[in-house]
């Protein structure tokens, strides 16, 4: 790549005349290893405009020295995006990696990290072990058990004792599944059936079949963002909205970012997550506000956020480092305990991964637009998997 | 009888199998590229290991004509088994390469049997199903693959060792650097012989090849399986110097690629996986450092106008506006 | 039971009609169009985009989707397609992946890259329940059309002169330009109608498959099974292929759901390996 080599030229030139302060001057870079194409582009694309709204807000400057963000796309391989970060640490000396859509993808760059002890904050990706993958990595999105204990135990209190599982047949889904089949047998409840849909799938048809065989209570869903609108439509279209089967999901089917789109199919789904663009603060005001602007009209969802907060733990932790990487990085980014727009979180010390406040919502139309309104919460939830 | 070696087409054989001059070039290119670029060593490494899955597809496409949309279950096939006996064998890459080469030979030779026969639209297909169900095979036992989340806790060993994987990718890339020269100089052999003629007889006219005598069945069994086998070590190559296998190395984008790269560098003269895989790599690479969101346009741009325009005339400007002598 | 029966036709019959138009210029022109995908995008939108932007009602946009759809069919026939008819077949992949990855970054850039949505009139919300069996209003909207289309189709073929013309040129396109027939007009038109056809099918399979720019690629294998099995000689053969397929895959993930991805899969491979012509081709020597 042309402009690695020119800045080795360059990088050896100015070393060898100039005195050792103009080394200061060098831009802090951010290598940001995202899904910026492929089905997961949206998730990219959340990210991509939160990170750059954090720095347009708060300053791109950290102790005396400039913060650029490298952005790549991940090619959706592990691979790929290994090599990437290979070459981001390498050629572009990084100071922390980021982002991350897909868990295999976070799993197979863990050693790079570990070898060249950088710092890797974990944005997107929300499978329970990739914080175990290496002592470099922080979390700040989420992970799926983290999530789904909210809903396990809401569903138990509420009076559902039979409820049909069904998720995406991949690494999260299942994690979904698992949390949701332990907590809420533990609290007494029953579940019937275990569905698991493929990936690839262009209908829903004959899971749904299935649900209604079961007759439960209640459905619990996870599906990834976008496919959760076409399970609603079907789930409507067969009448089972109204035929007393609660439907109770994780928050990534009503993701904020098409929640609106999805029309009355979705009123009344009652999700627990992390995130809700209706969060009632004044921080999550200003930023829905001003990511709105940024992005021409797009809600931020609970991927921003998480791409918002990576940013401000990045930057702080610079700021208390005086722009050193490293281990000194990797400490000043453990225990930070701040507002986000979501609520209050904390990135735990020992374990490097996200505590923070899990929402009950309802999809409720306010003011003309669907949002995820919060109604009860459960503080400083911890991601259940045994460590 | 008269004697090996003087007969018109034994001739014919030698002739086409001496070595050219550009040949030799390739050669000391990548041999150079190692000694002066060791910053890029990551990103020629991949083009290394795509250019060898490339000429294994070349094999069965380029010189015996079956047109596969599905190549990526050898490839991935042979990712894991290196992954898998990495994990919970030997560490050591060299038997990782062999135990990965048996094993996607061995699944070469077992599918070869869906392939003999149909259109070019039905053995696509077959192909492609053949992929997917491994895909689907890879997702299900997952307590053996690690799932969607990949197989993690592989730990290569050192390569000879003495040569340890490095952050750099050095070593990873002369480790690639040599299996592809050895698997190349292997087709080499195997294309300029007999063999290899009659290969290419039975792909530009089956039905005349079968009534010379020639066992069409035997040898396409023979030509998938070898290069089910090469392709598995091309997948064995990605798992060992990324330390990881995960999915995405059965998946139908890498059979996609694979096939691009090698109609782009142009299919039947064993060399057109090599080029093709660094025009397209680099391209790619080039590009979506340039537009991480928008890669994909200009890189399907490109195609477009590779086709149309036409690859050897790519490469001569002045010769664009020319009227196409067909 | 019935119900998954009838989900399993209305989804197959949503498959025929995305993928007749390969069917019938593959058999036609021997053109590997892998870009057929890309004009059930660009319907798929048309339609998504006339509603929600200009307030079209539904019915309309499915008729202004196929038109939109055969007008690129036409104007990308005629200036990329046709120089591509006399390549091989590899070129033509090549080429028409090369499209499709440019019609799906075009319209990212445009359109973003989220699910769109659709919102169906109430009368087509919904569903009937006769005796016992579930009948999505929808779905049921969907056979209505696309046996519509079957049988108009199979009209236009066998009744019509340009029918007689269109078989003719299938069947030796050589000996039928002898005769006097301009097949590159047949080409033409044939191209624009299966064009026109995928854009009807994205525009009505938006609201069922969802519709976002991969598209294309995530369903170019669905077409290529239809047409791989039913055989590019009929319009029947590719009809039934397709609700085999619907019915194949909505039964086995229903009944034997751990192996729900595979069923499609292996029933293709077997088929094709028991007929490599597809089950209603005839043996062309291509």
């Amino acid at each position: 790549m042309m402009n690695a080599t020119l800045r080795h030229c360059l990088a050896a030139a100015l070393l060898a005349v100039a005195p050792l302060g103009a080394q200061a001057q060098e831009t802090l870079k951010i290598g940001l290893i995202l899904p910026m194409t492929g089905p997961f582009a949206s998730t990219g694309r959340q990210i991509d405009a939160a990170t750059r709204l954090y720095l347009a807000q708060n300053g791109s400057t950290v102790a005396g020295r400039k913060v650029e963000i490298v952005l790549r796309d991940d090619a959706g391989t592990a691979d790929t995006t290994r090599r990437i970060a290979q070459e981001l640490v390498v050629n572009d000396k990084v100071t922390v990696l980021a982002g991350f859509g897909l868990t295999p993808l976070a799993l197979a760059t863990a050693p790079i990290a570990t070898q060249a002890k950088t710092p890797m904050v974990v944005m997107a990706a929300a499978t329970s072990s990739i914080i175990k993958a290496s002592p470099y990595i922080v979390r700040t999105s989420f992970t799926l058990p983290q999530v789904t204990l909210g809903i396990a135990e809401w569903a138990a209190k509420n009076g559902m004792k039979n409820v049909v599982t069904l998720v995406s047949d991949y690494g999260p889904g299942i994690d979904a599944e698992k949390t949701f089949v332990s907590r809420f047998t533990l609290a007494g409840g029953k579940v019937p059936a275990e569905l698991r849909v493929p990936l690839r799938n262009p209908d829903f048809a004959p899971f749904l079949q299935r649900v209604i065989d079961a007759k439960p209570d209640g459905l619990f869903v996870f599906l990834p963002s976008g496919v959760g609108t076409q399970f609603m439509k079907q789930f409507t279209e067969r009448g089972l909205d109204k035929s007393g089967i609660r439907l109770i999901a994780t928050g990534d089917v009503t993701d904020d970012d098409i929640l609106n789109e999805m029309g009355d199919v979705a009123l009344g789904v009652i999700t627990s997550h992390h995130y809700s663009a209706s969060h009632k603060s004044a921080l999550n005001q200003k930023f829905v506000a001003e990511f709105r602007k940024a992005t021409n009209g797009m809600r931020p969802n609970f991927f921003a956020v998480s791409g918002y907060d990576g940013m401000r733990v990045i930057m702080k932790g610079l700021e208390a480092t005086k722009g050193q990487g490293g281990e000194a990085l990797l400490d000043a980014m453990k225990g930070q305990v701040f507002e986000s727009p979501r609520g209050q979180i904390m990135i735990d010390a020992q374990t490097r991964d996200i505590v923070q406040d899990v929402y009950i919502r309802k999809v409720e139309r306010v003011d003309g637009e669907l949002y995820n309104m919060e109604f009860d919460k459960q503080t400083a939830v911890r991601d259940p998997a045994p460590k | 009888m008269t004697p090996a070696g003087s007969s018109p087409s034994a001739a014919a054989l030698s002739a086409s199998a001496r070595w050219r001059w550009w040949e030799f070039a390739l050669l000391a290119a990548g041999l150079l590229s190692w000694l002066l670029l060791p910053g890029h060593a990551l990103l020629l490494n991949e083009i290394a290991i795509l250019a060898l899955f490339a000429l294994s597809l070349d094999l069965i496409l380029g010189y015996a004509g079956i047109v596969s949309l599905g190549h990526s279950a050898y490839f991935g096939f042979g990712a894991y088994v290196a992954a898998l006996f990495a994990k919970h064998v030997l560490p050591d890459p060299l038997l990782g390469m062999a135990a990965a080469i048996l094993a996607a030979t061995g699944l070469g030779f077992a599918t070869s049997g869906l392939i003999l026969r149909g259109s070019d639209l039905t053995r696509l297909m077959v192909t492609l199903g053949i992929a997917l169900v491994l895909y689907e095979l890879a997702n299900r036992l997952d307590w053996l693959t690690g799932g969607a989340d990949g197989l993690q806790g592989v730990v290569m060993g050192p390569l000879l060792g003495r040569f340890e994987f490095d952050l750099y990718g050095r070593t990873a890339y002369a480790y690639s650097l040599l299996v592809l020269l050895a698997a190349l100089l292997f087709c080499r052999r195997l294309v300029h012989s007999p063999f290899g003629a009659s290969l290419q007889a039975l792909r530009d006219n089956p039905l005349r090849a079968a009534s010379i005598g020639l066992s069409v069945r035997r040898r396409l069994v023979a030509i998938y399986s070898i290069a089910g086998g090469i392709a598995g070590a091309a997948g064995a190559l990605v798992a060992q110097t990324a330390g990881f296998a995960s999915l995405d190395v059965l998946d139908f984008h890498r059979s996609a690629d694979v096939l691009l790269v090698l109609v782009i560098g142009g299919a039947g003269y064993l060399y057109g996986g090599i080029f093709g895989a660094i025009v397209f790599k680099l391209l790619h690479d080039a590009i979506s450092v340039l537009t991480p969101q928008y890669w994909t346009f200009w890189l399907g741009l490109f195609l477009v106008v590779l086709v149309l325009v036409g690859r050897d005339r790519l490469v001569r400007p002045w010769t664009w506006w020319e009227r196409r002598r067909t | 039971m019935l119900t998954l029966l009838f989900d399993g036709i209305s989804y197959g019959m949503l498959l025929f009609v995305l993928a007749v138009g390969l069917a019938v210029t593959l058999g036609l022109m021997n053109f590997i169009n892998l870009a057929h995908g890309a004009f059930a995008m660009a319907g798929g939108y048309a339609a998504v985009l006339l509603m929600n932007r200009a307030g079209w009602p539904f019915l309309a946009t499915l008729p202004a989707a196929f038109v939109i759809a055969a007008v690129a069919g036409v104007v990308l026939e005629r200036t990329l397609y046709r120089p591509m008819y006399a390549r091989s077949h590899l070129d033509q992949v090549l080429f028409s992946i090369g499209l499709t990855f440019m019609a799906i970054a075009a319209v990212d850039w445009f359109l973003g890259s989220q699910q769109q949505n659709l919102q169906l009139p109430p009368w087509l919300q919904g569903r009937f329940d006769v005796a016992g069996v579930g009948i999505g209003k929808y779905r049921l909207f969907i056979i209505a059309v696309c046996a519509a289309l079957t049988i108009l189709l199979q009209w236009v073929l066998s009744r019509t002169r340009f029918g007689s013309r269109l078989r003719a040129s299938v069947d030796d396109p050589r000996v039928a330009a002898g005769l006097g027939l301009d097949v590159n007009r047949i080409f033409a038109l044939t191209f624009a109608v299966g064009s026109g056809l995928a854009g009807l099918g994205g525009a009505l399979g938006a609201e069922i498959l969802g519709l976002d720019p991969t598209f294309p690629l995530k369903f170019m294998m669905y077409f290529l099974i239809v047409v791989a099995v039913g055989g590019t000689t009929t319009i029947t053969g590719p009809l039934l292929a397709a609700l085999l397929l619907g019915i194949a895959d909505v039964m086995g993930k229903y009944y034997v759901p751990k192996l729900g991805a595979f069923i499609v899969y292996v029933v293709m491979i077997v088929i094709l390996t028991l007929r490599p012509q597809g089950l209603f081709g005839r043996s062309i020597a291509r």
